[in-house]
């Protein structure tokens, strides 16, 4: 969930009252917000370096509050307040309108070259903005923001903003070769070309994350002015000369990127949630885009959608009974203003710029469900008679579980994923040898492979218990994966019975009479006839020569039992002999 | 529902679930992908090709996510990283057999995640979900259904609040108050499925599915004031613990029980 800080003085000047922090707090369930965080900077930097490096740092009070990943609205302060004030029915909802310049329209122009690496580009400019300090920072942040969600880390869309004084349109968005790319970046005191910027960028621990998306490309995105000045070079960073400040009366702004709904819906964002701040407020002015086949679009879209949902429809999916005005009115709470039309029983409902989020109806039955209080809705249970079942597979386990613990052994719940080693060589094994799923990228060895055998989990589980008193019998009843090419992809889970039994004699003889006594609960008969079982003298490099037996089951090899060589019991950090018994259960079920 | 599959394709964790491709979830840093088998080997042909549809264009009464769907992302192998994975089967499953007919499920089983690990996260857990398919159910049947299952767990007092997942909508967080903690915690996350979901499967269109999911160690750990994960899952539990463990009894009196004193 993203996290937007914000100060708390700020929130509550805008808001036009104060709250306590329940009351904050409580506000924000209530709309599906979570007040994450109350706390200060001097209280961050403590935390995170030390009373010292804290002395000097503000104390304003910031409130960390979390909002729905696809809330890109709510990600600002200035989109908070609107939210909530909207919600609070305090103020109608501002309507964002695209105006034509009173001169020449700003143009980009895209080239041809772009369309290998970073095809798509969108633009708009605010025209006469009032910042302050704090406004400012919001602009930024919110840019940032974005960025780190709807943009994921820049790949799809980067923002660029631009002090437009400081440039002559029209503008060109263009893919050179990084040795042609020379310009002063952003807070830097002279020119680099591009591979320098790379380079130095490296260590940046902001910048380096966002190289590799243009780094091995032959051509590097990058938008000029008329006059050959560097607005930016996307994804990585916007030239110094169009440095916005908090003097800046109108700004350029540009998005780039590999998604063009994402970029529109990006540009949409910024623009309706500054555009406050315009001297024409909720206005924003019109730019041109040029793409390379001539064709050319006006941008920001600013489209507000009509959907037409009936009333009795919400009603009956959130269970509720409101007539159709007090539906209306709910949804104007949550930004999507509605009126009734036609029949009395139609709902039209005007989806805002903002709320790209809303793409179906079962969005708005949510949002009306929200204004109304989800904790107001009348609980009820669904009227139709089911039977239960229990899988079969597990209602076998949960039963054999019960006698393995009556026969005197203890469960461990052991890990899924482990190292090569674990399921190969630490049991004589080639990994190769053993049909394992492989992880690709595991951080540790730890999350290699998923475990063929619950034997390891178990050996595992008695070295962390060394101390306890001898002998330790254990058991498990769980899943190893194998590939298996016949299931839709690729691998498959058995759900595998294991025990071992450790102690100062290998106790091949408890374990035997523990595989007798799991056949006997199953009802499989010893014998070779056709429902019944025999074990049969067999060799496993984990095993004992001599000391191994497989077990046969209705026709078929279930698994081996014996006593453990004394290199896997090394291996697996322990000193005492071991005895085990591991099968497939599936085939009883 | 059948869980018995800790492999899965991308496609029914994620993209069969309305989860779009550039989701951040399915980042290499929350998913664990596999290198072998790196691909799933089969996908139900049409059923993909309404799946693409509807994330790529709309449709269905949907505006779709308007991106370009790959199916060789689909294809791509995971460790499922939740359960749903599996309720998606099922639901596939149910909307084949006409007439459609109501049908209540769950499952606990494993889910693995990529994530940081810490003294609360482990890179697998266990997940509990249930899952309601019937005609003309409501937000007020989920919150019904949800005050039963969990007044069976012990957990009675509970408030509802908005929250957001990709194949839900409405949905939920569960919030109960604990006494020991003084303050209202998550318990559990749930709604209802997105039409874009059910309506490709072939489910009926009145057919509303709800559902729920919680992960089990959580609530143990609370329940048992039990601060670090590797102390209830994985070979370094303390059979201590285990031999001396007494009866869990949900119904049984409040408040928790002793915790055992690890030596």
């Amino acid at each position: 969930m993203p996290t937007v800080s914000v100060k708390r003085d700020l929130l509550f000047q805008a808001l036009g009252r104060t709250y306590t922090d329940e009351e904050f707090d409580e506000l924000c369930f209530e709309f599906g917000l979570e007040l994450d965080e109350i706390t200060s900077e001097k209280e961050i930097i403590s935390k995170e370096q030390g009373n010292e490096k804290a002395e000097g740092a503000s104390d304003v009070i910031l409130y960390k509050i979390d909002v729905p990943a696809n809330r890109y609205d709510l990600l600002c302060l200035e989109g908070l307040v609107r939210g909530l004030q909207v919600f609070k029915e305090r103020i109608k909802a501002p309507v964002y309108k695209r105006v034509m310049p009173n001169g020449e329209i700003q143009k980009l122009i895209i080239t041809e070259e772009t369309a290998k690496i970073r095809p798509y580009a969108v633009a708009a400019v605010l025209r006469n903005i009032k910042f302050t300090k704090d406004r400012y920072d919001s602009f930024i942040e919110l840019q940032e923001k974005l960025h780190q969600n709807i943009c994921r880390k820049r790949a799809l869309v980067a923002i660029g903003t631009h002090d437009l004084d400081t440039l002559s349109g029209p503008f060109t968005y263009t893919a050179k070769r990084p040795s042609d790319i020379k310009f002063k970046p952003l807070n830097k005191t002279k020119e680099y070309t591009a591979c320098e910027l790379m380079n130095i960028y490296k260590t940046d621990n902001h910048l380096k994350h966002y190289l590799h998306i243009i780094e091995n490309k032959p051509l590097y995105p990058v938008i000029y002015d008329s006059n050959g000045v560097v607005l930016s070079m996307p994804p990585i960073i916007n030239g110094n000369h169009t440095k916005i400040t908090v003097n800046t009366r109108n700004v350029f702004i540009e998005c780039t990127g590999t998604d063009f709904t994402k970029a529109k819906i990006v540009l949409d964002i910024i623009v309706t949630m500054f555009s406050e701040y315009c001297e024409n407020q909720f206005t924003v002015e019109a730019a041109e885009v040029v793409f390379p086949n001539g064709k050319s679009s006006t941008f920001p879209e600013l489209a507000y959608r009509k959907e037409m949902v009936r009333a009795d429809l919400i009603n009956k999916k959130v269970g509720i009974r409101e007539t159709p005005e007090n539906i209306a009115k709910l949804l104007t709470r949550m930004y999507l203003k509605s009126e009734v039309i036609g029949d009395g029983n139609q709902i039209e409902i005007e989806i805002p710029p903002t709320r790209a989020d809303v793409i179906h109806a079962c969005d708005i039955v949510e949002d009306a469900a929200i204004a109304y209080g989800y904790n107001n809705i009348q609980m009820a249970l669904p009227k139709t008679y089911t039977i239960a079942n229990q899988f079969p597979l597990n209602k076998l386990t949960e039963l054999l579980r019960y006698d393995m613990a009556a026969a005197g052994f203890t469960e461990a719940l052991t890990f899924a994923l482990c190292s090569q080693e674990d399921i190969a060589d630490k049991l004589g094994l080639d990994i190769s040898a053993t049909n394992a799923v492989h992880i690709s990228n595991p951080k540790t060895a730890e999350f290699q492979v998923a475990r063929t055998t619950l034997l390891p989990g178990l050996l595992k589980t008695i070295a962390a218990n060394r101390k306890m008193p001898l002998p330790l019998k254990l058991f498990e009843i769980s899943d190893i994966v194998i590939k298996d090419s016949s299931r839709d992809v690729g691998a498959r889970n058995y759900r595998h019975l294991c025990a071992v039994y450790y102690n100062k004699n290998p106790g091949f003889e408890i374990i035997h009479g523990l595989l007798d006594r799991i056949m006997q609960l199953l009802d499989v008969p010893p014998g070779e006839k056709k429902r019944g079982y025999v074990i049969k003298a067999s060799e496993g490099p984990a095993f004992f020569p001599g000391r191994c037996a497989e077990v046969f089951a209705r026709g078929q090899s279930i698994g081996k039992l014996g006593v453990l060589h004394p290199d896997v019991i090394t291996k697996f950090e322990l000193n005492m002999p071991c005895s085990t018994l591991e099968i497939n259960i599936e085939p009883f079920l | 529902m059948p869980t018995d599959n800790f492999i899965e394709s991308s496609f029914w964790n994620f993209d069969a679930l309305f989860q779009p491709q550039q989701h951040p979830a399915r980042d290499q840093h929350d998913t664990f992908f596999l290198k072998d088998p790196a691909e799933a080997l089969q996908l139900p042909t049409d059923y993909v090709h309404r799946v693409k549809r509807v994330h790529s264009h709309g449709g269905y009464g949907s505006q779709g996510y308007k991106y370009n769907w790959k199916l060789d992302e689909a294809r791509k192998n995971l460790l499922r990283t939740h359960t749903t994975a599996a309720s998606a089967r099922a639901l596939y499953r149910l909307a084949q057999k006409k007439p459609f007919t109501p049908a209540k499920y769950f499952s606990i089983d494993r889910v693995f995640r990529n994530e940081t690990l810490d003294a609360t996260h482990l890179a697998e857990f266990h997940q509990i979900e249930g899952v309601v398919a019937d005609h003309g159910l409501t937000l007020g049947h989920l919150m019904g259904v949800l005050r039963e299952f969990f007044t069976k767990l012990g957990i009675t007092q509970l408030r509802f609040k908005p929250a957001y997942n990709p194949y839900t909508e409405p949905s939920m967080e569960v919030f109960s108050y604990h006494q020991g903690l003084k303050k209202w915690v998550e318990v559990g996350n749930s709604g209802l499925f997105r039409p874009e979901m059910l309506l490709p499967m072939g489910l009926p269109e009145n057919v509303s599915v709800i559902a729920w999911g919680l992960s089990l160690e959580r609530p143990t750990m609370i329940k048992y004031n039990i601060n670090n994960i590797r102390e209830l899952v994985g070979h370094k539990v303390n059979l201590q613990m285990v031999y001396d463990s007494p009866l869990c009894r949900l119904d049984a009196e409040q408040g928790s029980p002793q915790t055992q004193e690890t030596t």
